[in-house]
């Protein structure tokens, strides 16, 4: 008998029926991987059984009781423990603290034990094999260390039934493996995982039964041995995905040089970078997170400052370190980290996708709110980007659609050079073939595009050019054509078994 | 963290120690005990006041209505006494703080009905309150004379030379600076502050705690009013106006973040103690009162500064070491291998 079973759960906001009618079951000792393209549902279910969102309709049962989840307590008291997508953390306070939240240990008289919370922390930590400070305040974390800290706060609850929403999205492989470690150990001792992820190795290699979603229903439930790959991805986009890859690398006949950067350096960075990008081309900066990838991209656009060297924007120099000089002259920059960088959460749709370009909106210095909403709705329309209304928050999109909003935002200024950072990260197969697409197409308008990736497969089938980082220095331009997995790999750790 | 918010808090210290020096310095007579006396005494209300805001402003919120809830329990206490002399001054305690919890849970209450930022609601309770105290009084004044000997006495009587009512604040201020700092309720309060959503996501009941934190806040303004009714003998409807901007700014100073989730009661009490402190310092200095103003405008933007400053400074050690920890933990090839299987 199932542990855990979703009952006919439905759930809208407003005019988006975000789950319809879904079940599925969680056997005891079992991970069972959800997944699904952005906005499938999937975290919206996850938010059900977290006590966050009550369903509209069906329910929730544990061991065949039907139990009512109406607060986060609920869950906790029902033996749930969430990881949600989005960070949970108190900037503040420290992690330790951020972990035992309401359930710290007490000494006499109910006081806070701050050494045993260190201890504790300590120990989920080492369970984890990460080191991470329990005492140092939460704030400036990475995105890998808040990762791991929620995780280390779900383990501290002791539950039967761990939900993870995308728990391995911004981490490395060696703590992907420490988690799953960590994910078979709670199996081993009768606890049911529910993992979502859009990785499909990670699906493959660390769940038992596998649940499909896709825009709010549930498609199917079977066993991960019974799938491959292609019959998961068709179930997904509901079509054949053919050409990931829209793009013939160099087929284009580049035009004019049109960023031009030479002998940029900033200490402890960077040193004497230089290239070319032009119309038509799609550049792409490959290397080992951490080479100093997007530190360069941000000090060409200016948002960082650097020490030496110039940019050149279609031959006249940028002066360093005003974002709004590159913006005038042409350049966007897409961050990597849409979450902090990219997109005002509290703000509507509309809002955040013309916030790069109010000034040419205005009329008589006045916002005119029918030409923003215009603008918006325009490239959202070419974007597909899900959304309620224009006027819904930002913040309660799902992922691939926030960051094709702010790809949304970024185009609406028309620019030359267009700089990805990450375009795809932690995004779905339908949507990243969409970005993937939009990307191609703008380079045939003649945009000079630098795209910032960590993934080799987008590297190679995207990049006209590829420039390849190590430890602050480029050290390898590949064209397109000839780049293979082994000579970026080599370029980017100095190592020929550097994939081993 | 700790270490740095302590150092914070060392900084207003430092402050206060500097101008009592210099003051010392232009006329010793500050340090006689019986100046000392004074400063403490005085000090002492608003240390209770400042200790109840922070617990307020660290959810993120604000208690614009203190110098109002002073002002009626401060005539309720009068009231009382007048009408029963034979109270005894634990009930009368007791009263006045249950008074002023009453207006908080009013408080609370409004701003978990209606949805609407504290500072709109307080605004509002701020006058209405103060229209009740008016309308209650209706121009009439206690004075000393109305009030019983032992009373009095509680106001002014000290203790090895020590105020009595600064001996009250010190024990609310270490029985809350406790609360807050090392219990479960305490740091939900904190929580909810730093991250209003996430404490959500995380079963906190932020409704229930943010009603108790305007509880705490509008009993201990109740308190403060009772020792304010001790302390002077007169109360009219006045009492207590505008006494509100001096808690806030006092909570600031002490390094009490207005957006929320930071800062300790400590830091507040030191911040109500400075600003006691300018105004008695400056009046030895024979400083124009204009000017006294103007310095604690000055010690709040100052303070307002210092606490950006050292933002910025854990925000860049932050990202340094970040920084650092991705480059140490770096394996050649780690996202390469991760990532040929994927997607392809
Ligand atoms: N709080 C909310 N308010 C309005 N719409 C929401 C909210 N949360 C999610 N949605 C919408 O519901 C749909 C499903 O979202 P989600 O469950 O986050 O998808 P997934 O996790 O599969 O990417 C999306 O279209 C999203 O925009
Ligand atoms: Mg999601």
């Amino acid at each position: 008998m199932s542990l855990l079973r979703l009952r006919d759960v439905s759930k809208s906001f407003g005019a988006v029926a975000a789950v319809r009618g879904v079940s599925f079951g969680l056997d005891p000792g079992v991970v069972h991987g959800l997944v699904g393209e952005n906005g499938a549902g999937k975290s919206t279910v996850v938010k059900m059984l977290a006590g966050v969102h009550r369903p509209d309709a069906g329910g929730v049962e544990i061991e065949g009781r039907p139990v009512e989840l109406h607060r986060p307590a609920d869950a906790k008291a029902a033996g749930i423990a969430v990881i949600h997508q989005e960070p949970t953390l108190f900037p503040d306070l420290s992690v330790a603290e951020n972990i035992f939240m309401g359930r710290q240990p007490t000494a006499r008289l109910g006081r806070i034990d701050r050494a045993a919370m260190r201890r504790a922390a300590e120990e989920l930590f080492a369970r984890l094999g990460v080191a991470v400070d329990p005492e140092r305040q939460a704030r400036g974390l990475s995105i890998a260390d808040q990762q791991v800290v929620e995780i280390a706060k779900a383990l501290s609850l002791d539950a039967r039934v761990f939900v993870m929403d995308e728990p391995t999205a911004a981490l490395t492989g060696v703590e992907v493996r420490r988690l799953f470690a960590v994910v078979r150990g709670l199996c081993e001792r009768g606890a049911a995982v529910l993992f979502i992820s859009h990785r499909f190795d990670e699906v493959f290699t660390l769940c038992r039964d596998l649940t499909v979603m896709r825009d709010g229903a549930w498609v199917s439930t079977d066993p991960v041995a019974d799938l491959t790959v292609e019959t998961v991805v068709r179930r997904m986009v509901g079509r054949e995905v053919s050409a990931l890859y829209p793009r013939e690398p160099g087929a284009n006949e580049p035009g004019e040089v049109v960023l031009d950067v030479k002998g940029l350096s900033r200490a402890g960075a960077f040193s004497d970078i230089g290239f070319e990008v032009r119309a038509g081309e799609i550049v792409a900066l490959a290397g080992l997170v951490g080479a100093g990838r997007s530190e360069v991209v941000r000090a060409v656009f200016g948002v960082d400052r650097y020490d030496r060297g110039e940019v050149r924007v279609g031959g006249r120099r940028l002066p360093p370190g005003s974002p709004a000089a590159a913006m005038a002259a042409g350049v966007a920059l897409v961050p990597e980290d849409r979450r902090q960088q990219g997109l005002v959460m509290e703000l509507s749709v509309e809002r955040n996708a013309t916030l790069t370009r109010l000034r040419p909106l205005a009329r008589f210095g006045l916002l005119s709110g029918r030409g923003e909403r215009r603008a918006a709705a325009e490239w959202a329309e070419r974007l597909r980007v899900k959304h309620g209304r224009p006027t819904d928050a930002v913040g309660t999109l799902s992922g691939g659609n926030q960051q094709k909003l702010v790809l949304a935002k970024w185009l609406a200024t028309s620019p030359k050079v267009l700089i990805v950072d990450e375009p795809t990260r932690g995004i779905d197969v339908g949507t990243k073939a969409e970005v993937h697409r939009l990307m191609s197409g703008l380079a045939d308008e003649g945009m000079a595009v630098v795209m910032v990736s960590s993934e080799l497969p987008e590297v190679l089938g995207m990049a006209d050019r590829v420039l390849v980082m190590r430890e602050g220095q480029l050290t390898a331009e590949l064209p397109g054509r000839r780049a293979t997995e082994e000579s970026v790999m080599f370029a980017a750790t100095g190592q020929r078994e550097g994939g081993a | 963290m700790t270490a740095l918010r302590a150092r914070r808090e060392l900084g207003v210290l430092l402050a206060l120690a500097l101008l009592v020096a210099f003051t010392a310095a232009d006329n010793s007579r500050f340090l006689s005990s019986q100046s000392i006396r004074d400063v403490l005494l005085s000090a002492s209300i608003l240390v209770v006041l400042a200790v109840g805001q922070t617990v307020v402003v660290v959810t993120r919120n604000i208690d614009l209505s203190v110098g109002s809830v002073l002002g009626l329990t401060a005539f309720a206490t009068g009231k009382l006494f007048v009408a029963a002399p034979g109270t005894p001054l634990v009930v009368a305690v007791l009263a006045g703080v249950g008074l002023g919890a009453l207006c908080g849970a009013l408080n609370g209450a409004l701003i978990a009905a209606a949805r609407v930022p504290a500072l709109v609601i307080t605004l509002g309770t701020l006058y209405v309150l103060r229209g009740v105290d008016h309308s209650w009084a209706s121009g009439e004044q206690i004075n000393a004379a109305d009030l019983p000997r032992s009373f009095l006495d509680f106001g002014t009587a000290t203790v090895l030379g020590v105020p009595v009512l600064a001996l009250v604040a010190a024990a609310v201020l270490l029985v809350v600076a406790t609360w807050l700092g090392s219990y479960r309720v305490g740091r939900e309060l904190y929580a909810i502050g730093s991250e209003p959503a996430a404490a959500r996501l995380s079963g906190i009941p932020v409704g229930a705690r943010v009603f108790l934190a305007f509880v705490v806040s509008g009993a201990l303004a109740g308190l403060a009013g009772v020792l304010h009714a001790a302390r002077y003998g007169t109360v009219d409807a006045t009492v207590g106006s505008g006494m509100e901007l001096q808690v806030v700014a006092a909570v600031v100073v002490g390094g009490v973040a207005i957006f929320g989730g930071s800062g300790t009661a400590y830091g507040a009490a030191i911040g109500a103690l400075l600003l006691t402190t300018i105004g008695s310092s400056l009046a030895v200095l024979r400083v124009d009162p204009f000017w006294q103003q103007a310095a604690v405008g000055g010690l709040i933007l100052a303070a307002i500064g210092l606490d950006r400053a050292l933002a910025a400074r854990t925000a860049r050690r932050a990202a340094a070491r970040s920084a650092a920890d991705a480059a140490a933990g770096q394996d050649a090839g780690r996202r390469g291998e991760r990532e040929a299987t994927h997607g392809s």
